[in-house]
């Protein structure tokens, strides 16, 4: 599926997750973690419950951020959320460790309930300096895992640094964290850009982390969603490209030829694979058909 | 399900229910207060009592002050304070 938008709703506000799917990001974040405070995980756990028996979220990705491992509150967040099918949980602080448990837990809780094994997906939230020096291992902990998730603010409190708006801080990890996700072929999504007021700053940071390998960004407000996708959708300049790309490799096919050239380029299998992705993407979103 | 102690549920916040539940002895007494009591009140009060009905309670007293919450908010929101009052 296509994720370039993953949009964090706080698990306890009733309004919020009744009009999760309007706003029209590829995934929701149905938040017990942060956006929860200490007294209510129960309250919302129940909320939640009731809402994702209620409400028909279409294609949208349902995904339950839970409550870590070093919490009280992390068992029981999995034991009630995996019973109800979401399409994925998120993990955060996410280590080896602790995704070693939660895919153990998910497989007994699929066989209990009668769940396909491994229907339950996981994106890996990796907000620690040890999760950045382990995130090629925390994947493979998991068939189920089909993205990292960078989590900035909390990745700075752990690295002793200020959070500052050109992010100089979170290179080493942006860079690490995607080179792993596309040695093992899963989705890389960015951190969320914090200041929900400053529409350019979050233009200008999302066309920086996509040029730095990242697929899609986490959001913490539904007016983020619009200028995330405008980046992240393929131009189109490059649907374009992409037809004349797979234009010419017929042709060439036609000529016995493997290699290739367009404009002065070479065209070769890596160039092909792009322009699918490109084609691929833009069918999902409807922009061609 | 027995009521054991007072216990509050939800907020005041607009699509939510506040919901304050305690020990009771003359069945279900429900006081509700809405911003759609005209249109919805008679529902609201039977889908209160019916919730309360499914999780076993049988004596206690209510203080319902609603903000236009959905029926999934108000199941939730009893079901916590239910739980958050005795043992299930």
């Amino acid at each position: 599926m296509l994720r370039r938008s993953m949009l964090f709703m706080p698990g306890n506000n009733p309004g919020m997750l009744q009009t999760a799917e309007v706003f029209g990001s590829d995934s929701v974040i149905l938040d017990l973690e942060d956006a929860v405070s200490l007294g209510e995980k129960d309250a919302a756990r129940i909320l939640i419950k009731g809402a994702l028996k209620t409400f028909n979220y279409g294609t949208t990705e349902v995904v339950i951020r839970i409550n870590p491992f070093s919490t009280p509150y992390a068992l029981e967040d999995i034991d009630v959320m995996a019973r109800l099918k979401p399409n994925a949980i998120l993990l955060p602080k996410a280590t080896p460790e602790d995704m070693k448990q939660l895919d153990e837990m998910l497989t007994k809780i699929e066989k209990e309930e009668g769940f396909e094994e491994g229907v339950i997906r996981i994106h890996a939230l990796v907000e620690t300096t040890y999760g950045v020096e382990t995130v090629y291992e925390t994947i493979q902990m998991s068939n189920r895992v089909d993205s990292v998730c960078l989590g900035g603010e909390d990745l700075s409190v752990d690295l002793g640094v200020a959070r500052t708006k050109d992010s100089e801080e979170l290179f080493y990890a942006r860079t690490k964290i995607v080179n792993a996700c596309k040695a093992l072929k899963i989705d890389a999504i960015d951190t969320p850009f914090t200041d929900t007021n400053d529409e350019a700053g979050l233009l200008a940071d999302t066309i920086h982390a996509k040029k730095l390998g990242f697929t899609g960004k986490l959001s913490i407000n539904p007016r983020q969603i619009n200028t995330i996708h405008k980046v992240y959708s393929p131009t189109a300049a490059e649907i374009s490209w992409a037809n004349r790309v797979m234009y010419a490799k017929d042709e060439a096919e036609k000529e016995g030829l493997g290699v290739f050239s367009l404009d002065g380029k070479m065209i070769d299998a890596p160039v092909i694979s792009r322009a699918m992705n490109t084609l691929n993407a833009a069918r999902v979103i409807g922009l061609i058909k | 399900m027995k009521i054991l102690k007072p216990a509050k549920a939800g907020t005041l916040e607009s699509n939510d229910i506040s919901i304050m539940l305690m020990p009771g002895t003359n069945g279900i007494e429900l006081e509700l207060e809405s911003i759609v009591e005209k249109q919805f009140g008679t529902e609201i009060r039977t889908l209160i009592e019916n919730s309360l009905k499914e999780l076993g309670v049988e004596n206690a007293m209510i203080k319902a002050i609603d903000k236009g919450a959905l029926d999934y908010t108000i199941k939730a929101r009893i079901e916590t304070a239910v739980t958050r009052a005795g043992e299930m």
